[in-house]
């Protein structure tokens, strides 16, 4: 049996996560006969794209958004911190909370008393 | 509802009997320093006394409000938790949280319980003749204890991930969750903790809410989290993930949440709780705690937890002072490298050789094996890190 050389959690996910280091050039195989040529080295466990992915556009993994494209990501290339942001725990962005007045003064839920 | 047939084919669980009827997994002698003014007092007693275990910290003064409420809470709960036979608490006599209302709050247990005040006795010298002389009557009683079977509904089984890289998501995380749905379908509770590590996953988690009220609770109390994060003004990474997850592979906070709430499983949850309160459910539990690990491990056994389970994709060997913390790893080259730290190989599952299923089954016999005394690395290393959380800010 090949070794298996990245995961896709779920068929909704635009990026494959590499379970052996890759390399530049590298063409691997997906499912249904079609492969892609890596554009980048891609370390252990960190990802790459597996299809064109636009400025903006949600990137999906475990069929769910993990953030948002800050350039265009072309096929193949590496996804992470460099051309993608979370949109949540943003306090850098926060001008005002989105709740006012959600911050409770008990702090860390119920009282089991 | 447990499945009858499975709860007769329970793996048998031996533990010590406490008198409120829960049972703990070891038998710890507990010297507990109610503020850190007693600390050097409490470490020289647990030095002296075999088998003691000394649980210091940096709290117990100017604190007021919820946060005086949740460190009295968590020592409190340190005290009773089930794992601890017998405690002897050590305060100064002028601080916040006292020995004497500590002690106190611990002894509703029945489990026996002392204290020693240093302004009481005269100091630290005198705190700790004292000291010792209590706490070696407290180790020999608990020498002669013998363990005994135990039901399933007695265990409270933590969840925890530190040092994370995506194959916490792939691997060890999931692995956990099979071992907490086989916990919960033998009639125990399983909690899942690190709220911040929830924050862009709640929605998937909000629709395993046992009731509508609870769905609406675990979406309330991840929008309240992140709005007091959010009050910081700052963006969470560097934080959480942290620089080593990051190397790791994770790249967004949502990522990185996604992949944390494989260890809950899959079972419907059953109740949100407070930071260091117990579980007053059966099943999946979730505990509001930071993703700081120690901090969130010492809230759960504050709670009552008697076991946990750790993984980790980067190694951490962080324990807990008077829970066994079983250590899982997805990462071959962890595994590889830091091996002396970790109790499961889950790798096997990165590399194709095993399923997560088959890697939850080997957990699940492990926790068994733990519970019933074999010890985890974070213990036979002698891993005991303590820390409390904090809201606001000291006086």
């Amino acid at each position: 049996m090949a070794v298996r050389k990245f995961i896709i959690m779920d068929p909704k996910d635009n990026v494959a996560t590499a379970i052996t280091s890759l390399h530049k050039g590298e063409a691997v195989e997906l499912a249904g006969g079609k492969s892609l040529v890596l554009k980048d080295d891609i370390v252990f466990g960190h990802k790459f794209a597996l299809c064109d992915i636009a400025a903006g556009e949600e990137v999906i993994k475990y069929g769910q958004p993990i953030g948002r494209a800050t350039q265009p990501i072309p096929v193949g290339a590496h996804v992470h911190v460099h051309n993608v942001e979370g949109q949540r725990g943003r306090g850098d962005r926060v001008e005002s909370l989105p709740h006012p007045g959600a911050v409770s003064s008990q702090g860390h839920g119920c009282c089991c008393g | 509802m447990v499945d009858q047939e499975v709860a007769t084919k329970s793996p048998v669980l031996r533990g010590y009997r406490r008198p409120d009827g829960t049972f703990g997994v070891r038998n710890h002698l507990l010297i507990l320093s109610s503020v850190v003014c007693a600390n050097r007092a409490t470490e020289m007693i647990a030095q002296a006394v075999p088998g003691a275990v000394a649980v210091t910290h940096q709290h117990g003064c100017s604190v007021i409000g919820p946060d005086m409420e949740m460190v009295r809470r968590t020592l409190a709960g340190t005290g009773k938790n089930p794992n601890c036979g017998a405690v002897l608490v050590l305060g100064l006599g002028c601080e916040t949280i006292d020995a004497p209302g500590l002690a106190e709050e611990i002894a509703t247990t029945g489990k026996p319980v002392d204290y020693v005040s240093i302004q009481e006795v005269g100091g630290t010298a005198r705190a700790i003749e004292v000291g010792i002389e209590k706490a070696r009557n407290m180790a020999e009683m608990l020498a002669a204890m013998e363990r005994e079977p135990f039901s399933w509904d007695k265990l409270i089984f933590g969840t925890e991930c530190g040092g994370s890289d995506t194959t916490s998501g792939l691997a060890s995380n999931p692995v956990v969750g099979v071992a907490a749905d086989l916990v919960v379908q033998h009639g125990g509770t399983a909690i899942l903790s690190e709220t911040p590590e929830i924050i862009g996953a709640e929605h998937l988690l909000a629709k395993r809410g046992r009731t509508p009220e609870l769905s609406q609770a675990i979406l309330d109390l991840i929008r309240e989290v992140e709005n007091r994060y959010l009050s910081m003004g700052v963006d969470f990474r560097g934080g959480n993930p942290s620089p080593g997850n990051i190397a790791g592979g994770l790249t967004t906070l949502e990522e990185k949440s996604l992949g944390a709430i494989h260890k809950g499983g899959t079972t419907p949850v059953n109740e949100v709780i407070g930071y260091a309160c117990r579980p007053t459910q059966r099943g999946l539990v979730l505990m509001d705690t930071p993703g700081n690990d120690v901090e969130s491990m010492t809230g759960m056994a504050a709670g009552g937890c008697q076991i946990m389970a750790f993984t980790t994709g980067r190694g951490t060997p962080t324990g807990n002072p008077i829970c066994p913390v079983i250590k899982v790893t997805g990462n071959p080259e962890t595994w590889n490298r830091m091996g002396g730290d970790m109790d499961l190989n889950a790798s096997t599952i990165i590399t194709g050789t095993e399923t997560i299923e088959e890697v939850g089954a080997r957990l699940f016999q492990l926790i068994v094996e733990v519970v019933n005394g074999r010890l985890t690395k974070a213990e036979s290393l002698g891993h005991r890190e303590f820390g409390i959380t904090r809201l606001g800010m000291s006086l």
